[in-house]
């Protein structure tokens, strides 16, 4: 320790910590006895463990959007300026009312949320507000994180997880075998066991000897990381590994993250991780002052924190009596050693027996709290009660373990009975588990073990170990006889009385038994009690824990924040922005701007104070009266060329398409497998083998998609190259009555006759002319190179300008089209629809051999009576129509369709209807023409009477577009 | 966190790929529906190796044919689909 100190609060009250403590070390030295409310009954609860497996002790860390609720107090290190308060306690921790739960468990056993929830509705609906209330951990911060996290990737021939004896010995041997290597450890300080042990290596303190084999690591060229956690093991003998850089709610160092997700692809793993120490189960054995032995071996040797005065050390196994050595070296008083052996030899009892009450037989039953903290413990030896005036009980009940990477790996358990453990046994992938996660104790073995793993040889390590640390038994984990609560979940409130439970109402596999009772189900998973419910189950069933079964170890291994995973994929990063060629020139044009997947389109151009709407439905009467321009360059254009051109398209599209003459184009659809459109374009025949394919923006992707599928995979053997040219090509809409007159003087030259194409040059580039309309008027889309966009645009609109029109966005688009009754994909083609359904099925290919033709053969698509068709809606009563609302006979009915799109009247209807018009999908609508009926939008409040008519409202002859 | 295998660019993460279907529900044009409709949606399911389609999605955007154990997710072998040109 150096003496330096840091400065914190918690719950408000500042304190002070030694450098290098945990905030649960420095909380246990201030005399902080209950840090937390149980998330159920809201027991108070103090610090039990010593690592990542704390289960009780959880706390939000960090203010405004730097703070990170339900953090362990054993896992966040100390810095000047931490901010902790408690959770899950109203209106404190010291007087919960929540904890009235405690005096009314009764109300609320084993499988109460179960029940509840599988129960009748209305028992939820009563109880949730209550629940919600009363139960919780802490919640979520409402403010952006202000940090930055980092994704990284790493490649390394071994990857040692954990810094302990074990894992240094293997990352160590590794890198002298030339190995490259990573290895990582969650703690702040490599060593692991070895810093709440006094044992020597190679003549030098354990403590030292970690450091210094860090730094013939690093030099030898491996990669060391200390606070980061593997949380996952994947395929492909993928780790991955969380990083932190800062702690839990501390400012990060400039231009560094707070965290950084390592995603390690290895040759081979080493899980050095380590076992968790088990719980004795009994009454009252959460209450603050009772915590795991080996935890209270870490304090104090590691952190100088001594967390009781007068101790009562409960073991089932040897290694309980270092702790009570630990404690009595540190000044505090150990009352007596509970062994809940029968039989007690070997050196170390014959130690602790020079020096204290060692008594045999003898386990906690029931403990007692004086002001929240615990003052009694009553324990059983052999027959007789006898009680300890301790404040403090440091219990082992075995070690299970850590073997989650083992079985997240894809390993199999195998069953040790001496140890009462589940070990790593087979590997699926290039893995081992070595030191005390693979059930080693002896810590010459173990670093014998990893220097051989790591591919050292045999060599032996000089270890001086005053304890003759032999084999310690882990003792079985059966959970002895108690009285009152004895807690197996500490954070979920799980009791062996919840498992009996469980087992009396039918539940016998674990997997029910873990639903039920929400056994391992917290933010720990279950770390430390699982294996004590285990047992008792295994008890009840008369069979050995194996067979009993065991839960899924899932990712991760311990909680990743949400930052981690997103890593700079946030605000303006969380997707790419794709910005028009011509951005510039709408921006200048004051465009408003609307997104269209990842496109920023010109919605419209308001002018003078214009609303948008008003702005919109001027443009829109600008084309119908004279022209119009629209930058349409991110609609999906597909050149595809050679011999078999023909044929893929007729593959693709529904409709007749590989017998276009030269310098024709014709209106197609595309469909999925199942019949149903899936997009719409139009296909030219450009020259004798290349035709050109538009289809919609937001398809775009699919549709490249579905192009190359079945050039490369259904017909692979077509000679014929699909090649996407969106984003090479730009492309202008011009379209009114005037557009050809425009068109004509700039190129030169006659314009192309509807649905022709020709190739002409304007304002001195090479541009394509494509006659097509969408909006109904006579229009032309002229493509030409990208980069030559802006030449092409400016030309035109000077023309535009001068003939009386201008530039018209998305908005104005949609209203001709509306009249038009072209359909939009997103809108009226929702997925749901077949040709048939948007009136396009006269356009189909008889013979099919197009994708979709087979499933448009299935009955239920064959026969248009109950299907929903496309109509057309017009207001009567001269109202807007609410776009979404349901068609409906009245208000409250099954719907019978709804409007997809809705929009104003651009041109006077002729028979003075002066309400908003629309496209809808209708039940049977082919033959609900002239009906009315009510779009009802119960979200909007609205309800407007539409009549039904065809979905054209304008030109209906299509007059205007052509010549 | 697969690692495939990619005819053209070598190993890569299982992230750079896309899965498109199991080889035998990709549907010829000249099917007959009930064979097509079959194909689609009468899919077997078998615990242990399959043919599975897949696409280099965020790589060079070639397809691929993976034959892949759906228990243990051991890859055995993987070829490259459609012409040695490149989508
Ligand atoms: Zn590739």
């Amino acid at each position: 320790m150096s003496g330096e100190t840091a400065r914190f609060t918690f719950d408000g009250k500042s304190y002070t910590a030694q450098a290098g403590q945990t905030l649960a070390a420095a909380l246990l030295a201030n005399g902080v006895a209950v840090v937390a409310r149980s998330f159920k009954y809201h027991r108070p609860r103090g610090i039990m463990a010593a690592g990542v497996e704390e289960p009780s002790a959880l706390v939000t860390v960090g203010e405004g959007g730097r703070a990170e609720p339900n953090t362990r107090a054993t896992d966040v290190f100390v810095y000047d300026g931490l901010v902790a308060r408690s959770q899950n306690a109203w209106p404190s921790l010291a007087f919960d009312v929540g904890a009235v739960n405690g005096l009314a468990a009764r109300l609320i056993p084993a499988g109460f949320y179960y029940k509840t929830f599988f129960g009748p509705p209305r028992r939820w609906m009563v109880y949730e507000r209550f629940i919600r209330k009363a139960a919780g951990l802490g919640p979520a911060p409402q403010e952006a994180d202000p940090d930055a996290f980092d994704h990284r990737a790493a490649f390394c021939d071994v990857l040692v997880v954990g810094a302990g004896p074990a894992g240094l010995a293997a990352a160590l041997a590794a890198t002298q075998a030339g190995q490259r290597v990573v290895l990582v450890e969650q703690d702040s300080l490599p060593g692991g066991a070895l810093l709440r042990e006094d044992a020597r290596i190679d003549g030098q303190d354990g403590a030292d000897w970690a450091q210094g084999t860090v730094a013939a690591i690093r030099a030898g060229g491996g990669r060391v990381l200390l606070r980061a956690t593997a949380t996952g093991y994947w395929d492909g003998n993928l780790v991955s590994v969380v990083e932190r850089l800062a702690e839990p709610g501390q400012v990060p160092a400039p231009g560094t993250p707070v965290q950084r997700l390592w995603k390690v692809r290895c040759g081979k793993v080493l899980l050095a991780t380590g076992a968790i120490e088990r719980p004795l189960a009994f009454g009252g054995n959460d209450r603050p002052g009772v915590m795991l032995a080996q935890a209270v071996r870490h304090y104090v040797r590691r952190h100088g924190v001594v967390p009781g005065r007068r101790a009562v050390v409960a073991t089932s196994n040897d290694d309980g009596y270092r702790t009570a050595f630990a404690l009595a070296d540190a000044g505090a008083q150990v009352l007596a050693v509970l062994d809940s052996r029968t039989v007690l030899a070997g050196p170390l009892v014959e130690r602790a027996r020079a020096r204290f009450a060692v008594l045999a037989d003898a386990r906690p039953i029931d403990t007692r709290v004086a002001g929240r903290r615990l003052s009694r413990v009553i324990a059983q030896v052999g027959g007789a009660e006898t009680t300890f005036a301790a404040d403090l009980l440091a219990m082992s009940g075995g070690f299970t373990p850590v073997v989650h990477l083992h079985k997240q790996a894809g390993g199999d358990l195998a069953w040790d009975a001496a140890a009462q453990a589940f070990l790593p046994g087979t590997a699926r992938q290039a893995q081992a588990s070595i030191g005390a996660a693979a059930g080693g104790h002896a810590l010459d073995a173990i670093l014998a073990q990893g220097w051989a793993a790591g591919g050292g040889g045999a060599r032996a390590f000089a270890v001086d170990d005053p304890l003759g640390l032999g084999t310690p038994a882990m003792a079985a984990a059966i959970p002895q006889a108690v009285r009152g609560k004895a807690f197996v979940d500490f954070q979920n409130d799980v009791s062996l009385g919840d498992v009996d439970l469980a087992w009396r109402e039918g539940y016998r596999s674990v997997e029910h038994l873990k639903r039920y009772t929400t056994l391992g189900m917290g933010t720990d998973q279950g770390k430390t009690g699982n294996m004590a419910a285990l047992a008792r189950l295994a008890q009840a069933q008369g069979v050995e824990i194996p067979q009993a079964g065991l839960t899924t170890f899932r990712p991760p291994y311990t909680p990743t924040t949400l930052g981690a995973f997103a890593g700079a994929a946030v605000g303006d990063h969380a997707g790419p922005v794709r910005r028009l060629r011509l951005h510039a020139a709408h921006e200048a044009l004051g465009a408003v701007w609307q997104p269209v997947g990842y496109w920023f389109r010109p919605r419209g151009y308001p002018r003078n104070g214009e609303s948008l709407g008003a702005a919109s439905l001027r443009e829109a009467r600008m084309v119908r009266e004279s022209v119009g321009m629209v930058d349409v360059s991110t609609l999906a254009t597909f050149e595809i060329a050679g011999p078999d051109a023909a044929a893929l398209l007729e593959m693709a599209c529904a409709t007749t398409i590989g017998r276009l003459a030269l310098g024709r184009g014709r209106y197609t659809v595309m469909l999925r497998e199942d019949g149903m459109v899936m997009d719409d374009g139009t296909a030219w025949r450009l020259e004798e083998q290349r035709y050109l394919l538009t289809s919609s923006t937001g398809g775009a992707d699919r549709m490249a998609q579905h192009l190359s599928w079945l050039r490369n995979v259904v017909a692979p053997d077509l000679k014929a190259s699909v090649v996407n040219v969106q984003e090479h090509l730009g492309a202008v809409a011009l379209a009114g009555p005037r557009a050809a007159a425009v068109l004509a003087e700039l190129i030169g030259a006659a314009v192309p006759a509807h649905m022709r194409c020709a190739r002409a040059m304007l304002a001195g580039i090479e541009v394509l002319v494509l006659a097509a309309s969408y909006s109904g008027e006579r229009a032309f889309e002229i493509y030409a190179p990208g980069h030559d966009m802006a030449v092409v645009w400016q030309a035109l609109h000077e023309a535009v300008v001068a003939a009386g029109g201008g530039a018209y966005g998305l908005d104005a688009m949609d209203h001709l089209r509306v009249e038009k009754g072209h359909v939009v994909i997103g809108a009226e083609v929702d997925g749901r629809v077949t040709p048939a359904d948007i009136g396009l099925g006269g356009m189909l290919r008889k013979q099919g051999g197009f994708v979709g033709w087979q499933g448009l053969q299935r009955p239920a698509l064959a026969d248009p009576a109950g299907r929903r068709h496309l109509v057309g809606v017009a207001a009567v009563d001269g109202q807007a129509l609410p776009e979404g609302a349901m068609l409906v006979a009245r208000e409250g009915d099954v719907p019978l369709g709804h409007v997809t799109t809705a929009s104003p009247r651009v041109a006077p209807d002729p028979e003075g209807l002066t309400g908003g018009i629309g496209l809808a999908l209708l039940t049977d609508g082919a033959s609900r023409q002239g009906e009315e009926l009510l779009a009802w939008s119960a979200t909007r409040g609205q309800t407007v009477r539409v009549r039904v008519c065809e979905p054209v409202f304008y030109d209906r002859e299509g007059a205007r577009y052509r010549d | 966190m697969m690692l495939i295998e990619c005819p053209h660019c070598g190993p890569r993460a299982q992230e750079e790929f896309t899965y498109e279907r199991t080889r035998d529900s990709v549907v010829q044009l000249d099917d007959a529906p009930e064979v097509a409709m079959a194909t689609l949606y009468a899919r077997t399911n078998p615990r242990g190796e399959e043919n599975e389609i897949w696409r280099h999605t965020l790589g060079c955007r070639g397809w691929l044919e993976l034959r892949r154990d759906r228990m243990s997710h051991a890859i055995v072998a993987v070829r490259a689909l459609g012409r040695a040109v490149l989508p």
